[in-house]
């Protein structure tokens, strides 16, 4: 009797699967026009006129002209709605009040320095997290389990704007190893990068210290003991690969929250990326400047919180998510 | 579970909740546990470091940081727990509400959290905050216009659940109508866990307006707050690091307390977690 014992396709690659892929990308779509709409609203809660706003009230007549030009607000809100959806879905997200550039030009200029920030964190997350999760997990309750749970709930409880000052005073001021801040060679990522990375770290290596420890109690380690595989093999062949598994989609998932927190860290060492654009922004009430950060951040977060998504659903594929929608 | 680790963990649980106690009570007596005005400026000695006089030293306008401290204390307070209280109100209302009823009103409450939370972090509330202009009012106005998803997403997943029970079907073939199917069955189950969810929202609320005092956009000066006093201690890193030392240190244990005190709660609601 013949029977099949392996399937056609892949698990990852099934017919449920791709339906999954599907529908979750089609929801892409609506949740980005619900999120331009939301910012396109910021403009209308500005208490008073807005040009007021954006040039302070002793602007001349003519520079109030412009703005109002570029804004449409002669027209119906109806009429600047439609116009900002459809600039923004070309890439036009207007001209920078103070500079005069085109927005995109601006955020285009800084994303590169907050993608390397994003980058550094998640090494710093990953390095730490991984090495210390797995030996805390195998030496339960010993003293570095206790030292890394201890990490683990201090690294979320420690806020960035803390943190960041304390690593200057103690590694920059004291010892002078790092750079205070700025931009400018690998040491003067190092101390932003943890910064942004202790929170997600401290997230990660919790976790990775409880999955390694379900790992552990399962049966096919115990088989893989009973069968004379020394220890470090047992520890290596088939718990770590399992372990790796679901840190690296829940990375995925926190991803997003870096860019959020990039927001502070890159004020604190004066890192030239888009957060610290946003804050300028800000600070100077350059309107333009900061409805197209906020809008390309948003962007951002849900397209990488999708392939997150993805790739969660991926590694683990028994969580299909039924009915959820 | 081994009793020493049970023991450790409801020492610190027990350990969190005089922490929040503490600090509860530190900020409705300051005027009367603060050694000097928070905002008696004392231009000649700024940027004094800690001395037997004034034990955590002096802010650049030669205020008493221990005082600011104290005083700061109520302003986190204030806006954790009034931002936390709304959201919770607000979130459980609307989620109980729609995912009860069911059909559009559902439908629509779950479009609005996902856009919500298209939002990371406190980005949202950073924009409301650059629109409406810095105040304690707005701040909690911006963190609840992004905190109340959380709860509201909870509640509407716990009725959703909680519908599907055999005494929420007991109790309608016995006539009870919605209101007090939700009043008397629903709501009592929630309770756990957005309790759960409060404490640690109190503590991400009060994260939140540190966070934006820092940037300049919550509490304003001279008016003392933590956020706003880390601020000003980034500009002196070099010559009085005692300026930033403190208020982080208040922020993390107070942070470290309410992070304690819902991992207490969770694990005493469902003692099958470890």
């Amino acid at each position: 009797m013949l029977v099949r014992t392996r399937p056609l396709l892949p698990k990852w690659k099934s017919l449920v699967m791709l339906r999954y892929s599907f529908r979750r990308i089609m929801v892409l779509l609506p949740t980005v026009w619900g999120a331009l709409t939301l910012i396109f609203l910021l403009r209308p809660l500005i208490p008073g006129d807005p040009v007021d706003f954006m040039l302070g009230e002793t602007a001349r007549q003519a520079d109030r002209d412009i703005i109002r030009k570029e804004f449409h607000l002669d027209k119906s809100i109806g009429e600047q709605y439609a116009l900002f959806l459809r600039n923004a879905a070309v890439g036009d997200l207007g001209r920078s009040i103070h500079t005069r550039r085109p927005v995109m030009e601006m955020i285009a200029e800084r994303f590169p320095a907050t993608f390397e920030l994003a980058l550094g964190a998640m090494a710093v997350a990953l390095f730490l997290a991984f090495p210390v999760g797995v030996v805390s997990a195998v030496k339960k309750d010993s003293v570095i389990d206790s030292g890394s749970r201890l990490f683990a709930i201090l690294g979320v409880a420690m806020p960035n704007f803390w943190l960041g000052p304390l690593l200057i005073i103690v590694f920059s001021i004291y010892l002078g190893w790092f750079p205070v801040a700025g931009r400018g060679g690998f040491a003067s990522l190092v101390l932003p990068s943890i910064t942004l990375g202790t929170a997600m770290c401290a997230i990660l290596t919790r976790m990775t210290r409880s999955t390694m420890v379900e790992v552990l109690g399962e049966e096919y380690i115990t088989t893989a003991r009973a069968k004379g595989l020394g220890e470090f093999l047992v520890l290596v062949k088939h718990a770590l690969r399992n372990a790796l598994i679901p840190l690296i989609t829940i990375m995925g998932l926190q991803f997003g929250g870096l860019l959020a927190g990039s927001i502070i860290t890159e004020t604190v060492f004066s890192w030239p990326g888009m957060g610290a654009l946003l804050i300028s922004a800000i600070q100077s009430r350059d309107f333009p400047l900061l409805q197209g950060l906020i809008a390309v951040i948003c962007v951002c977060y849900i397209v990488i919180n999708l392939i997150a998504d993805l790739l969660y659903a991926i590694a683990a594929p028994n969580i299909r998510l039924s009915g959820r929608e | 579970m081994k009793t020493s680790g049970a023991k450790k963990s409801s020492a610190f649980f027990v350990g969190s909740i005089v922490a929040i106690v503490a600090l509860i009570f530190v900020a409705l007596c300051a005027p009367w546990l603060a050694p000097y005005d928070p905002n008696e400026q004392n231009l000649r000695l700024g940027l004094q470091g800690p001395s037997l006089s004034h034990p955590l030293g002096l802010d650049k306008m030669g205020r008493d940081i221990l005082s600011r401290l104290i005083y700061g204390a109520r302003i986190s307070l204030y806006v954790g727990f009034v931002t936390t209280m709304t959201c919770l109100a607000t979130g459980t209302l609307l989620g109980t509400a729609c995912g009860f009823a069911g059909g559009l009103a559902d439908s629509l409450l779950c479009r609005i959290i996902d856009i919500l939370l298209a939002f990371p972090g406190i980005l949202l509330a950073l924009a409301l905050m650059a629109i409406l202009g810095p105040s304690i009012t707005n701040v909690i106005i911006a963190l609840c216009a992004v905190g109340w998803v959380g709860y509201a997403r909870l509640a509407r997943g716990q009725t959703l659940v909680i519908k599907e029970r055999e005494f929420v079907g007991a109790a309608k073939s016995l006539g009870g109508g919605a209101r007090h199917i939700i009043f008397h069955h629903v709501l009592p189950n929630l309770m756990a866990p957005l309790l759960v969810q409060a404490s640690f929202g109190v503590g991400s609320a009060i994260v939140g307006e540190a966070g934006l005092s820092f940037l300049g956009l919550g509490v304003q000066p001279p008016t003392a707050s933590w956020g706003s006093m880390l601020n000003q201690g980034r500009q002196f890193l070099l010559i009085a690091p005692h300026l930033t030392a403190f208020p982080g240190l208040a922020i993390m244990v107070v942070v470290l307390s309410v992070n304690i005190f819902g991992d207490g709660l969770r694990d005493t609601f469902d003692p099958r977690r470890v």
